[in-house]
């Protein structure tokens, strides 16, 4: 089996009134069927609404299915004596920095994943040690996360994550609320973590620029999975993305759009140099 | 800048004081209040103003950090030894106007309940001064673990109280973004009698609290991702060890405690 | 109505350890009608700046002019300058506290001395500038999507019909179609309202196409100011402060060195894609 799973998956959010009597119900999750090999990189693409995050708060059981199945690492989702384990392996980092640091001490933060699950005081230590260092956070382990950037603040919630030895880091929109800079230096950490770890990781975000490195892409829609391939093949199809609300990198924007004006470029341009390349190979053939 | 406020005072520097287990100092500052309700002559008064002074220079923390508090109660100090001084009844009176006496036994009772007030405030603050906020929820958190057998839930409590010492600094900086966002639109806190100056508190309050409620339960997802599940079966990072000038400290504090015992009931 | 800063200059936590120079001796002047980016790497005084010129906080030296006022003169209402300029904070949603959308939507227009009658009618007003339509409007704000609550909080700071609008990052945790519908608000605002706007934004694809004049704060002082082409020549510059140019410029310049004769001074789609067309 892969090792996340997800079949026939359907999520209904029930609202009810004050009486206990059901106002209204949303399907935010319709047929889900998603699979994940350990290792890759994933982006799931998607405007605000399109169940997304709903998707990604099932891979470590904060939300279980209303209908379907999920297995993380051949686990049933489901089942409550899986939960502890399905979070050991499948780490989740959210989107407002603040709102993940428990401790007002970094190390003591990073700490916390491990205390929890029972570690033992020097195997603690060694691993907060270790995480610290591969998110590049080693320098500020005694400082105060009240003084850190919002980039630094997430690579101390990616260290607290890491600390628990998990097979998979699910990132639900990790960047929204960074600057520029920020959003480098997590992806560039998370990157990293991914080739020299091996940790398999799940990217839920609606920036383009940071789906172009990932090994494949799932793009959701009211709940369901619409387009899945590559980077090169999804961003091929501008105008269906443009029609689910999402956007494309400005290159590759401009690629299709010259395309549209007659100018034979090949489909899916994702990087400078391809464009850059491209029209060179143009121009040498006039 | 409202970021680095660092509740209690943490002065940190290295001292003996420093260095003990937080349970020591929470359990001595509790033997030396009551000390103090114990005292209630000179030779008493010496005893514990030696033993203040030794902590205070074994802190090395300066004496003007000590004096903050008691600068933050002189209205209280005041007034209650003001009341003191003036309607105590006693055998001799000094100095009598209307219904205002000045007693032998108003003065001495005034002396001794300032002196009290204002070695109780720097007491504490010695501790509140040499122990991290953190230290102190650890050391309550074991100090009072035998109350858990009861059902007291003592680990929950503690992790309440570091988590609001975390969030207080960014909550202050949030409502300081609300007041200036709503004083962009007009809003005026500065006049007004007290019922509006009340009234014009309601759109800063209203947003806060929203966003306190928003971050608890970001929080409370973000530890349960990360396999929070209450105290149980939960170890450590920088679990609370005895050393041996912990139990020096015990010995210390009982001895001291035994004299202004003695003194009070044999002087 | 124009805005006039001389020799500007603020600190933060003057004398203690924390001390932070986020302006030092600023000039600068904004014109009526005018579309002004305002970007710099975080610490680079963009907030304070904003902050500033909204009368919020006072600078240490130095003067603001609105419209030829000293806004430090004794007896200016700094209360009334900010009916004049409005000020959308970032996360703008966060300030939102009534029972219903209209009436944290009028929350402003009653602070500047309308009545309730009338402070309802700007309210609505401005919210059907925004499109918020009216089916949103006797809801409470916290029932509203996070894109809609941004909405109603902009709507807020019309309402009071100011002549400068500034806003922080006005499109921080918006997809991509959020993001586009808000810069057609916002350039809507620009044109048909005729409002003076200041934008702050890490954005540099989005101040090209949106702009008209950029200025670039470094360290708390102004560094480049000029046209998006004239900014965005100079890519060196602006990387030496963690700022960068739009993909699209980097690629022409790519397109130079490759050999090819185009403009390096495009900063939009639009204008590259004329340029690669001519080539071919």
């Amino acid at each position: 089996m892969a090792f996340i799973k997800a079949e026939k998956l359907k999520h209904k959010f029930v609202r009810r009134d004050e009486q206990g009597e059901v106002k209204d119900v949303t399907l935010a999750l319709d047929d889900v069927n998603i699979e994940v090999e350990e290792g890759q990189f994933i982006a799931v693409l998607g405007h605000n609404g399109s169940g997304k995050s709903t998707f990604a708060k099932h891979l470590n059981a904060l939300l279980t299915p209303s209908e379907g199945t999920v297995w993380v690492d051949g686990k049933d989702t489901a089942k409550d004596e899986n939960v502890l384990d399905i979070r050991k392996e499948a780490g989740m980092i959210f989107q407002n920095p603040d709102n993940q640091i428990v401790a007002g001490v970094v190390e003591e933060d990073v700490a916390f994943g491990p205390e929890n699950i029972g570690v033992p005081t020097e195997e603690i230590w060694e691993r907060v040690g270790h995480s610290l260092e591969a998110v590049g956070m080693t320098a500020y382990r005694y400082h105060s996360p009240n003084r850190l950037s919002g980039g630094q603040k997430q690579r101390v919630a990616i260290a607290g994550v890491v600390a628990m030895e998990p097979k998979c880091i699910i990132m639900d929109e990790p960047t929204a609320m960074l600057d520029p800079n920020g959003r480098k230096e997590v992806l560039n950490t998370v990157h990293r973590l991914n080739r020299q770890k091996d940790v398999t990781v799940i990217l839920i975000t609606h920036y383009m620029e940071e789906v172009i490195d990932a090994d494949y892409v799932f793009v959701m829609d009211d709940g369901r999975v619409v387009m899945q391939g590559t980077p090169r093949e999804i961003f091929s199809q501008v105008d269906t993305l443009l029609e689910y609300g999402l956007d494309v990198p400005q290159i590759t924007r401009l690629a299709w759009e010259l395309k549209q004006e007659g100018l034979p470029l090949p489909d899916g341009i994702l990087s400078r140099q391809e464009l850059v390349e491209a029209i060179c190979q143009l121009k040498s053939k006039t | 800048m409202l970021k680095d406020i660092t509740l209690g005072q943490y002065y940190p520097t290295e001292s003996v004081i420093h260095r003990l287990d937080p349970r020591v100092k929470l359990l001595a500052t509790l033997m030396y209040i009551v000390s103090l309700f114990l005292f209630h002559d000179f030779v008493g008064f010496i005893v514990v103003t030696l033993f203040l002074l030794a902590v205070i220079k074994l802190s090395h923390v300066p004496f003007s950090f000590m004096l903050k508090g008691v600068r933050a109660i002189w209205v209280l100090v005041v007034i209650t030894a003001v009341c003191n001084l003036f309607f105590t009844q006693g055998a001799n009176t000094y100095f009598a106007w209307k219904f205002i006496h000045i007693t032998d036994q108003g003065v001495s009772n005034t002396l001794f309940f300032t002196i009290r007030l204002v070695y109780l405030v720097v007491g504490t603050s010695v501790m509140t001064l040499t122990t991290t906020p953190n230290k102190l929820t650890d050391g309550l958190e074991e100090g009072l673990k035998p109350l858990s057998k009861i059902g007291v839930p003592v680990h929950e409590i503690a992790m309440m109280m570091s988590i609001a010492m975390r969030f207080i600094p960014i909550l202050a900086e949030e409502a300081d973004k609300i007041k200036k966002a709503q004083m962009a639109r007009g809003a005026n806190f500065e006049e007004g009698n007290i019922i509006q100056k009340a009234k014009a508190m309601v759109p800063i309050l209203v947003p806060l609290f929203v966003s306190a409620f928003r971050r608890a339960n970001d929080l409370a997802t973000a530890m349960e991702a990360r396999c929070y599940h209450g105290g149980e079966g939960r170890t450590k990072m920088k679990p609370l060890r005895y050393i041996s000038a912990d139990y020096k400290a015990y010995a210390v504090m009982v001895l001291y405690l035994a004299v202004i015992v003695v003194i009070r009931i044999f002087l | 109505m124009s805005i006039k800063i001389e020799n500007l200059s603020y600190t933060y936590a003057q004398g203690s350890a924390y001390e932070i120079h986020a302006l030092k001796n600023l000039s600068l002047e904004i014109n009526d009608g005018e579309f002004v980016g305002i970007i710099g790497h975080t610490g680079s005084g963009k907030s304070t700046l904003i902050q500033l010129l909204d009368g919020l906080i006072k600078a240490d030296e130095g003067y603001i002019y609105y419209n030829g006022e000293d806004i430090y003169a004794p007896g200016y209402s700094l209360r009334s300058l900010r009916g004049k300029v409005g000020l959308v904070f970032q996360y703008p949603e966060y300030q939102l506290f009534e029972t219903t959308v209209l009436k944290d939507v009028a929350y402003g227009p009653q602070n500047q001395g309308f009545s309730e009658e009338e402070a309802l009618e700007k309210a609505k007003e401005a919210l059907i500038r925004v499109k918020l339509p009216e089916k949103y409007w006797e809801m409470s704000p916290f029932e509203l999507s996070g894109g809609q609550k941004r909405r109603a909080a902009i709507a807020g700071v019309i309402a009071m019909n100011p002549s400068v609008l500034i806003l922080d990052e006005p499109t921080a945790g918006l997809d991509p179609k959020g993001r586009d519908e808000l810069f057609d608000l916002i350039r809507d605002l620009h044109e048909k309202m005729k409002m003076t706007v200041l934008l702050v934004s890490h954005s540099m694809e989005d101040m090209a196409n949106y702009v008209q004049r950029i200025v670039v704060l470094n360290h708390g002082t102004l560094m480049l100011d000029g046209t998006p082409a004239e900014v965005f020549s100079h890519v060196e510059e602006l990387e030496q402060v963690s700022l960068a140019a739009p993909q699209v410029t980097y690629l022409m310049k790519d397109l130079e060195k490759a050999g090819f004769a185009v403009d390096t001074s495009v900063t939009t789609i639009e204008e590259a894609k004329k340029e690669i067309m001519k080539l071919c």
